[in-house]
């Protein structure tokens, strides 16, 4: 089966010589959820928009379930669905208006069930006369989504979907988003929040400067966020680690006077109370120890100051 | 051809006409009526004919494409500025259509606009004064192919401007005087005979010239020279929005 979207060496330099992406292949596989994380500026929002049609790549190529943006865009393009960051609504159409004319502009006949179905799920079908500009921000987000969705996309793109959101909408929006995956849709969506990329995404892609840093598996990172360290304050610094202690992988660091032992918190057996054991026979006087845990936000962080440097 | 998403714009952009009917049909009836009182009565009663024509009704043509050329213009900008000014055109880029489609709708729209202005037009002036159309088919043509000529130039200007005030700035210091000056209120064999070689360089003066000859067979250059020319500008504008959707300018990076 064709992946979903297949980005092959995208690079984008704008007119004022930056280039917001650099070189970036990733494959979607159908029906996942995929967070994009990366800082303001990152290329997150370049890389939407090259895939939409909104910007012209410098070089690379773009498939969506297997059709070129380029050379086929109109079966690439009718397949996708773009909620962009910034709330750009029209102003005096009304709710119903608006979400029919999207479904429209891409290629599809009237449908005012689907419509009605799409705006009582984003608990807009009580404003559908309102004009747009009568909306709160937060429903004018979510009109955004239901043009988003008006023509039954199989691929969403929300971009920052949750910025500036409150608690309510953004929860109604995860659970419209795993619903959605739910039938079949592909997500992607880029965030600025770890825990929404925790929350809900199967693979989280890290980017940062327009390179794809890291794309993974949740389960793996979350795997790799079971791993702890055991950190031990000595009384008196070692030159050198004992003999007794090189089954172990530990690190002598500050002068000799810290140790650090990584375990995994699921193995059946961390090795602590051996690794203790082993150190009080060799004579190690331990003053003081520490357990610290990784989060995805300090793998994205030593993923993006890695980058910088 | 994605026939739904040219309905679709077209449909959306005439309800906006209908959100502004009474601005849209109001003003245009009124500023004519202001034309035949000023023109028709007070002063053209003191000029019997021009050309074999009673004033009055040698300047309906004249009046027509005035609103003709200031409409398609403005309503075809401003209908493609306004997407680009709130940001919603993100859509439009994003959908499964061509630019071909894009414009089909957006300038169908302006032009079935300006032309049902200058039907009312018509339909006002012959309140004040009686008309004869001589060649309706030729009328008409004139009519349509004016409309959406400069709907296209008025899309151009739309894509061009990237504030308010560039979107006013041709159709203010271009058309207008161009209009005014290309023989809408007079023939310009009244002119003395520099001025009417200098007018021979007013594109506009085919058009209203060729429009009054569907009329009352007047005219002030030959018919084929009109027809000519406006099909002249179509090709001029249809090759620069071309160049345009080909080069992305002003509307994708």
């Amino acid at each position: 089966m064709t992946n979903a979207l297949s980005i092959k060496n995208l690079s984008k330099t704008y007119d004022t010589g930056l280039t917001a992406l650099n070189g970036v292949d990733l494959d979607i596989r159908r029906g996942e959820i995929l967070a994009l994380l990366g800082p303001n500026g990152a290329g997150k929002t370049t890389l939407i928009s090259i895939v939409c049609g909104l910007v012209n790549p410098s070089t690379g190529t773009v498939a969506v379930e297997g059709h070129d943006i380029i050379q086929d865009y109109r079966k690439a393009r009718a397949l996708i669905g773009l909620v962009p960051q910034e709330l750009h609504t029209e102003t005096f159409e009304t709710v119903w208006d608006t979400v029919s004319y999207s479904r429209g502009l891409f290629g599809k006949k009237p449908a005012p069930q689907l419509v009605e179905q799409i705006l009582k799920d984003l608990s807009l079908f009580e404003k559908k006369d309102s004009k747009i500009m009568a909306l709160s921000g937060g429903m004018k987000r979510r009109v955004m989504i239901a043009k988003a969705l008006a023509h039954e996309p199989r691929i969403l793109f929300l971009d920052e979907p949750t910025a500036g959101v409150d608690v309510e909408l953004r929860k109604d929006m995860w659970r419209l988003v795993k619903r959605l995956r739910d039938t079949g849709v592909t997500i992607i969506l880029t965030t600025h929040y770890i825990e929404e990329a925790e929350e809900i995404a199967d693979r989280v892609g890290v980017i940062n400067r327009g390179r794809l840093l890291l794309v993974e598996d949740k389960a793996e990172l979350m795997r790799k966020l079971g791993q702890k360290q055991l950190v031990l304050e000595l009384q008196k610094p070692l030159e050198q680690l004992p003999e007794a202690l090189s089954d172990y992988a530990l690190e002598l660091s500050d002068g000799g006077t810290r140790i650090t032992y990584h375990y995994d918190t699921q193995a059946t057996r961390t090795g602590i109370a051996s690794l203790l054991a082993a150190l009080a026979g060799a004579g190690v006087t331990v003053k003081d120890l520490d357990t610290e845990q990784r989060s995805l936000e300090d793998i994205f962080v030593s993923l993006v100051v890695e980058e910088s440097q | 051809m994605n026939f739904e998403a040219v309905k679709s714009i077209y449909l959306f952009e005439m309800a906006r006409m209908k959100r502004t009917l009474l601005q849209s049909v109001i003003s245009p009836v009124l500023s004519t009526s202001l034309y035949f009182v000023v023109f028709g009565a007070a002063i053209g009663s003191r000029i019997e004919t021009v050309e074999g024509v009673p004033y009055g009704a040698f300047i309906v043509p004249g009046l027509m494409m005035l609103t003709l050329l200031q409409n398609s213009i403005s309503n075809a900008s401003f209908g493609i500025y306004f997407p680009k000014f709130i940001g919603t055109i993100y859509e439009v880029l994003s959908a499964p259509i061509s630019f071909l489609e894009i414009v089909l709708g957006y300038v169908g729209a302006a032009a079935t606009k300006s032309m049902i202005l200058g039907l009312i037009i018509l339909a006002t002036a012959h309140l004040f004064v009686p008309i004869e159309i001589k060649h309706p088919f030729w009328m008409l043509f004139f009519l349509v192919l004016t409309a959406i000529t400069f709907s296209l130039f008025g899309f151009i200007i739309g894509i061009w401007a990237d504030n308010f005030e560039k979107l006013q700035l041709i159709p203010l210091l271009i058309i207008t005087p161009l209009v005014f000056l290309g023989g809408s209120f007079y023939s310009i064999h009244m002119l003395p005979e520099f001025w009417q070689k200098v007018t021979l360089a007013n594109p506009v003066l085919y058009l209203i010239s060729g429009f009054r000859w569907s009329f009352y067979e007047t005219a002030d250059v030959g018919i084929e020279l009109s027809i000519a020319m406006i099909l002249i500008f179509l090709a001029l504008c249809l090759s620069i929005i071309w160049w345009i959707f080909r080069t992305g300018y002003k509307l994708k990076t």
